[in-house]
Formats: structure tokens, sequence, C-alpha cells
């Protein structure tokens, strides 16, 4: 096992190495001009070739490139061209807004969804395993805005029980934390019970057919032991799976819930940077993404042996 | 609040010490909270996010508005556009007029606590005339300019006459000539300046810089304000918050409602469709602050065939109806004006001089004629659509179904605005990715004479502004609106100089418009200006 770790650790050099070479070329090939956002309207081409330079983006791609590759392996991100503050500052200002709602959402949708799908493929076609389906298709389908919207409308402006938007670190206050994250967890969350409901019922259904679990009711053994003991955590992988990649999304950028809470997280981050072409600062948060996928991707991995002693890496 | 001096711990090991940590942790934390809250903190919602901090390094309003924050200006313009003095005390100019001099108020000082002297003037007012086009013209006529014979003087020695010195000083929008300290002033104008001390009326609170989420302001409570009214930028900027948080919201929808539930205290610019909600709100104002408005415009290149020819440009500008345009773009009838004067209406120079099409609508006969005049051999024109900006995404629809029912073959091509920015700087070819046209807005405070409308620039495509026409007699009649003494002689060049730009298509004024501001009626003080400012406002 811990030579399967530092097998996959050291696979993901590559991996980030490309990713690094693609994001940086697939900006520099992308129309825009970073100096020219800065230098607006009334700029001469003298200027505007002066701030260029200034910025190094007068300097051959091959030169950017390895300067920058350079700075990270030295743990400097760079600075931001528009704003000059150190990009690993912007980026650590914004992890605190999204690895909080990624936490509090994948809690909240775990402890709901994964007993409504169990409970779902244990009812499987009464009224409860439908109604379980419903809310399962409607959460998929209605835009995440639309809930957010509806939300805001219900309990922040009829009901006056949350504020419409805002952020407050969880150092500032646990209370004024968790009062702000509400509503744009109880938003996603919908989105994520959704989703790991739906999985968790196809997965049981699956295992509930087994012969292992037909020998376990036999002899005698009380249901919700049946449920929980040998069907759910035999199924637990592809549940496992579906939180791990749900956790990596989050963490790599919900814009529309992040704009519509006002939340300043990584995702507005990204989005502002990618509109004002910040070169640094998109090229550090993609990298910061793959990263977050691959080590992400390494935990569920660990975890699938954990829950299921069959699964052996060589 | 009153905070227990005493507190009776009974430390019971690592449990123990952790509760008393937490405990403390929370009282210092409601204490924190409480403060603040007690500050009084005014929340606005602006127009976009500020990144750029240098307002002489860009154009950007936020960097703009900024620079009203924490500089101070010269002079200003007041609400009836005549400058007054802001920093200046005293003003004489030789009996040949080429030496002015300046005498500063007393008690001036930046937020570092060194006085304002004139060598910080000079450095400032030498880095602005690097880059703003205003700026420019006045360096094109001065010999030199140092402090005087005290710290607080300033002096300007002009190679000749030149009788807009002080309305230059007064320019209210970008960029605006914003005094700073010598150290920072002599940074190279390509480069942003690294800190913000200027001696305006807030001081910037650089630890709560987020770009992208928030800026935040302190008072400067050793600023000395000039005792007149506030009227514009002009006048006493007497500041009656503790601070003012600039909050960034990308959703309208959120800062609508932030508004309404009382988190945000104004909102400089909420989209037009809901307007009607925020003005039935019996808590909230509604009001435009700005009476000069925004110009928005359409600009050919010049240097790409068939734009290239003026019968053609002046066909494309022909078939546009700005009732069209303005009912799409902004809807509401009393938030707009048809307005052809490109130094815009409401302002001493306006008129409507060569511009009867655009404001009738009566031009699509003459446009068909005009192409047929100048030969359309059906080339594609190529229009550029920035679809990701709410006011720019409109217009080049209507001016693409326009010039196709004037019998032109439109190339509407979409892309995000920074793209735009970036292609509009090239001169290159169509074949090569070049463009035939693009609409842009400005404020009306940046195109309001000869000299800062860029778009009249007739300097071609070395000097030129975008779409960079070659009219030699644009600049002949700019450079003598530069030296002329009075305004019934700027009246007449400025006419002159649109019948020109008209006639040659240069560009084109495709409507004005106004976007109020909101606030929410604990706000007392909001003033009137080109641009939003923040001192003269209190919070109940």
């Amino acid at each position: 096992m811990h030579v399967y770790i530092i097998k996959r650790i050291l696979a993901a050099i590559p991996v980030m190495g490309f990713v690094a070479l693609f994001v940086f070329l697939l900006l520099r090939l992308t129309p825009g001009d970073p100096a020219a956002i800065i230098a607006g309207d009334t700029a001469t081409p003298e200027q505007l070739e002066a701030i260029r330079t200034s910025l190094g983006l007068n300097d051959p791609l091959v030169v950017q490139f390895f300067n920058w590759i350079g700075q990270l392996l030295r743990g400097d991100f760079g600075t931001s061209i528009l704003s000059g503050k150190p990009v690993i500052e912007l980026i650590a200002d914004r992890m605190e807004p999204t690895i909080s709602l990624a936490l509090t959402t994948i809690i909240l949708s775990v402890i709901i969804a994964v007993p409504l799908g169990v409970i779902a493929a244990w009812k499987q076609g009464t009224i409860i395993d439908r109604f379980v389906m419903l809310l399962s298709v409607l959460g998929f389908s209605v835009p995440v805005f639309v809930i957010g919207y509806l939300m805001i409308s219900l309990f922040s402006m009829q009901l006056n029980w949350f504020p419409v938007q805002g952020f407050r670190p969880i150092g500032e206050g646990v209370g004024d934390f968790f009062h702000r994250i509400a509503l744009p967890t109880f938003t996603l969350t919908l989105l994520y019970i959704a989703l790991i409901a739906r999985i968790t019922r196809t997965s049981m259904l699956e295992i509930l057919g087994d012969d292992y679990v037909r020998t376990a009711r036999a002899k005698g053994l009380p249901e919700h032991k049946v449920l929980m003991r040998h069907a759910l955590r035999n199924c637990s992988v592809p549940i496992i799976t579906v939180i791990g990649i749900g956790f990596a999304l989050i963490i790599s950028g919900v814009v529309v819930t992040e704009s519509v809470f006002n939340l300043p997280g990584l995702g507005r981050l990204t989005v502002d940077a990618v509109l004002s072409r910040d070169y640094p600062v998109i090229q550090a948060v993609i990298l910061l993404a793959s990263l977050i996928y691959v080590v992400i991707n390494l935990l569920i991995d660990i975890a699938y042996v954990l829950l299921d002693p069959r699964i052996r890496y060589a | 609040m009153t905070i227990p001096m005493t507190l009776k711990m009974k430390p019971k090991g690592l449990t123990g010490l952790l509760r008393g940590t937490m405990f403390a942790a929370t009282v210092a934390a409601t204490a924190l909270i409480a403060g603040m809250a007690d500050a009084q903190t005014l929340r606005a919602v602006k127009h976009s996010d500020l990144r750029v901090l240098d307002p002489i390094l860009t154009t950007a309003y936020m960097s703009r508005n900024h620079g009203y924050m924490i500089f101070d200006t010269l002079y200003a313009l007041d609400a009836d556009l005549v400058p007054q003095p802001q920093m200046v005390d005293t003003h004489s100019v030789s009996d040949d007029g080429l030496v002015h001099t300046f005498t500063l108020r007393d008690g001036l000082a930046f937020h570092d606590g060194a006085p304002v002297t004139g060598e910080d003037v000079a450095a400032s007012i030498a880095r602005w005339g690097e880059r703003d086009g205003m700026g420019q013209v006045l360096m094109s006529f001065v010999d030199s300019m140092s402090q005087g014979a005290t710290a607080n003087e300033f002096v300007i020695n002009l190679t000749e006459p030149y009788g807009l010195v002080i309305d230059s000083l007064a320019k209210p929008s970008s960029n605006v000539p914003f005094i700073m300290p010598k150290r920072l002033a002599d940074t190279p104008s390509t480069e942003a300046i690294p800190e913000q001390i200027g001696s305006g009326p807030f001081t910037w609170v650089a630890d709560e810089y987020q770009p992208g989420v928030r800026a935040v302001y302190a008072k400067n409570e050793a600023y000395v304000s000039r005792d007149e009214p506030s009227s514009w930028a002009a006048g006493g900027k007497v500041v009656n918050v503790d601070r003012v948080e600039w909050v960034v919201m990308p959703d309208d929808q959120t800062a609508f409602n932030a508004l309404q539930a009382g988190e945000i205290d104004f909102w400089e610019q909420p989209p037009s469709d809901l307007l009607p909600i925020l003005d039935a709100s019996p808590d909230i104002t509604v009001k435009n602050l700005n009476a000069l408005g925004f110009q928005t415009i359409m600009r050919p290149n010049t240097l790409n065939a068939p734009m290239d020819n003026a019968l053609i440009r002046k066909a494309a500008i022909a078939s546009v109806n700005q009732k069209d345009v303005l009912d799409a773009l902004v809807g509401n009838s009393e938030l707009y004006a048809l307005c052809g004067a490109m130094f815009v209406c409401g302002t001493p120079l306006a008129t409507e001089v060569g511009s009867e099409t655009l404001t009738t609508g009566n031009g699509m006969d003459m446009a068909k004629s005009l192409l047929a005049e100048a030969g359309y051999d059906g080339t594609p024109i190529v229009i550029m659509h920035p679809t990701d900006v709410g006011t720019l995404r409109t217009q080049p629809v209507v001016v693409a179904q326009a010039m196709r029912d004037a019998g032109f073959v439109v190339d509407l091509q979409a892309m995000d605005w920074q793209t735009l920015v970036g292609k509009r700087a090239s001169q290159a070819a169509i074949a090569d990715g070049g463009w035939h046209m693009f609409m842009t807005n400005w404020v009306g405070a940046d195109v309001f004479n000869p000299l800062v409308n860029n778009m009249v620039n007739g300097k071609g495509a070395d000097g030129g502004w975008f779409g960079w026409p070659d009219v030699p007699k644009l600049e002949e009649l700019r450079t003598a609106y530069a030296t002329s003494q009075s305004l019934d002689e700027q009246k007449a060049l400025a006419a002159e100089i649109q019948e020109i730009a008209y006639e040659e298509g240069v560009y084109a004024p495709i409507g004005q418009y106004f976007v109020p501001s909101a606030w929410s009626n604990s706000l007392e003080g909001v003033l009137d200006a080109p641009a939003p400012l923040f001192w003269s406002i209190s919070k109940n």
C-alpha cells in the first residue's frame, strides 16, 4: 500500500507538469492583452509596450514559461498582474469560503442522502422510494441559482432568518459563520443529495439481491444490521467515489452559488482572473484545482482499500 | 459594552486550558465585532471591481473613483462645470501669461504625515502629463514645473500662453491629475505606484483589501476640508462616516436583495429593469447623480477597406437611429436622451451640427445612396460584439441590423470585452484578424471637450486613437482650441470640429443615457458628480 501511494504521488508530478504547460500555452494563445487592460483607452503604443515589458510579457514564451516554473519550484506563485498582490495571498484569502462550503455541503448531503438512498432501495417501488426519486429528479433538474434565489426570497427577505449574502470566517464567530454559510449550503446540498441518494439507492439495489444478503436475513439478523453492516458497507465504493468527486467539484469552484450568495471563493477568483487575463492567478488556480483532483482521487483509492478488503493495489 | 476584568478560571489540564482559551477568544472576538459595529460603516456596491490601484497608470473608472477617495486635486469642477480651487489657495499669472504660480492651502498633509509640497505637485502633474490626453497637450506648452520660493508654492513655466491650464488641472475624469507624494509620483508612468498614500479625505486600509471582494477606506482625521459647500468634486470634503467599504457583488439580484435587506447602503449602477421596484420602495432613494450621463458610440476603423472610405463610414452612421439603439439598450425613455453632440448634451460645447440623421432616424435613404455612390462591393463589415458586458452587448446588434437594412453585409463577431480590448489595438488587415467597427461607452465628462474626447483625435495610425482617422484639419482645430482664450471661441471651434468629424465619419455618438444610483434612506448628503463621491454623506 505504501509503495502504491508513493508511486501515485510520483505519478502526479508529470501530470502537474503537463497541466502547467497546457495552461500556460492555452492562456498565451487566447486573445486578450493584460497590458491593454491596465493601460486603458488613452495609452500610446509606446506606453503599452513599456507596460508589457515591465510585466515580462515581451519575453519569449520559453523564457516566460521557465521563469514561471522556476518561481513555482521556489514556492512562489508570482503576483497578480492587475492588483500586484501575491497570488498565494489571493488564493489563501479565497480558500476558507470554498473549503467551508465544500465541507458543510458534503457533510450535510451525506448525512441526509445516504439514509434516503438506503431507505429508497429497501422500500423499492413504494411511495417512499418514489418520493425520494422525485426529490432526486428535482434536485438535478432545478438550476442552482433558482434554488438560491428562492431560498433568499423565503428565508432572508420574507422570514428574515438568514442574511442575504456574504461570508464570515469561522475565526470571527462560529454562530455568525454558520448563519451566513447556511443558505448556500442548503442550496448546494439539494443537488448533492440528489446525486448521492440516487447512487446509494442503485448500489444498494444491486447488493440487496445478492446471496449473502439473503443468507444474512435467513439466519435471522435484524433488518437494520442487514442493511447497514452487510449491504451498505459493500456498496460504499461508488458512494465514496461520488462524494470525493463532488467535494473536488466544489473546491474547484461553484461560481453560480458563490455569485448568488456573494461568497468570495475560488470560483469567483478564477472567473475574474480569466475575464481580466490575469495570467499568474489563472495558472495558479488551475494548477491548484488539478492538484486537488489528484489528491482526492488518491484519497478515494485509499478509502476503497479501507472499506473493501478485497481491493488490493500492487 | 462591559468586559469582565476578572475571570474565575479553574484550569483542568488541557481541557481547562482549551475551555479558557476559547472563552477568552470568544470575548475578544465579541468585543472586536462590537467595536466594528460601533464604527459607522458605509457599504457600497460599485459598478465593478477595483483591480488597479494606480489611477494614473490606467483609465479604468474604478481606479479613478479610488483616486478620488485617497488623493486630492489642485482644482476640481463644480456642478456648473467651472473649475474651483481645491488644494490651491491662491493662483497668479505673470503679465506675459507664461508663469503660473500656485500657493497650496495651509495644513495639507499626506496620510504618512508629510506635508504636501510644490515638489510633490510638480512630480505628480508630470507623471499625469505623460499618460493623460489633456495632460499631454498641457505638457506640450510647459517649459518647466517646479517648487516655488516656498515649500507650498508650485510654479509652471509655459513656452507660450495656454488658456486651459486650470481646466486641465481640474479635469474631472480619467485620468484625473491627482496629487501624490514625490516618491510615488517618480514611479515610471508605465508601472503601478507601490503605495497608496495620498492627501485625500480617506485613507487606504491596505490590510483589508481583497481584489474581487472588497476595498476599504477609513476617514482621514487629519484632512483639512475647504469651507465652501460641496459641489461635484469641488468645495468641502467633509467625511461623516468612519469607514467606507466597496463590496463586490457580481450578481445584480444579490445586490438588489442586499440593499432591500439593509446589508448594503449604496448601489452605484442598478440595472434599469430593477429601477422601478427600487423606486417604489419607501426605504430607498433612486436618483441620477451624473447629469452628463454616458455617451455610447460607434467607432469605425479607417485603416481597413471599405471603412477607409469616408462615404462608407458616413453610410454606416446614417443608417443608425439613436432611438432604436437606446430603446434596446435602456428601454425607459426617461433615462436616455437623443443627442448628436459629440461633446455631450448639457455642456457649453454641445451642438447638434451634423447629427440630424442620428437623432431623427431619417438617414436610411441617405445611407443607401451613399453606399451606391461609394461603390460598396459587399465586403463583410467586421463588428466586434462584446457579449459579456451588459451595457455594451446590445448596441452592436442594433447597429448591425440597421447597416444590413442599408445594404451592408455584416460579420458580427462575438467575443468577451477583454478580447475586444486586445483586438481593437491591432491595426492588422481583416484577413489577419483585424476589425472594422466597435462600440463603447464614455462617461460624459470624458468626452466633453475636443481635448479629452479621444475620438476627434485626427493623428492617424501614428498617435491616433483606435480607428486611427487621419484628418490633419481636426488636429489644427484641436490645437486652436487649446490656445483659445474665450468660451465663444471654444464653442465655434468645437462646432467646426464636430462638423468635420461627422463629415469624415470618424465616429458617431449613438445615444446619451443615464444610470441612476440607489441608496438607503438612512444616507443623507449623497453628492451629484460625474464619479461617485463618498464625502458629505452621513448615515443615520
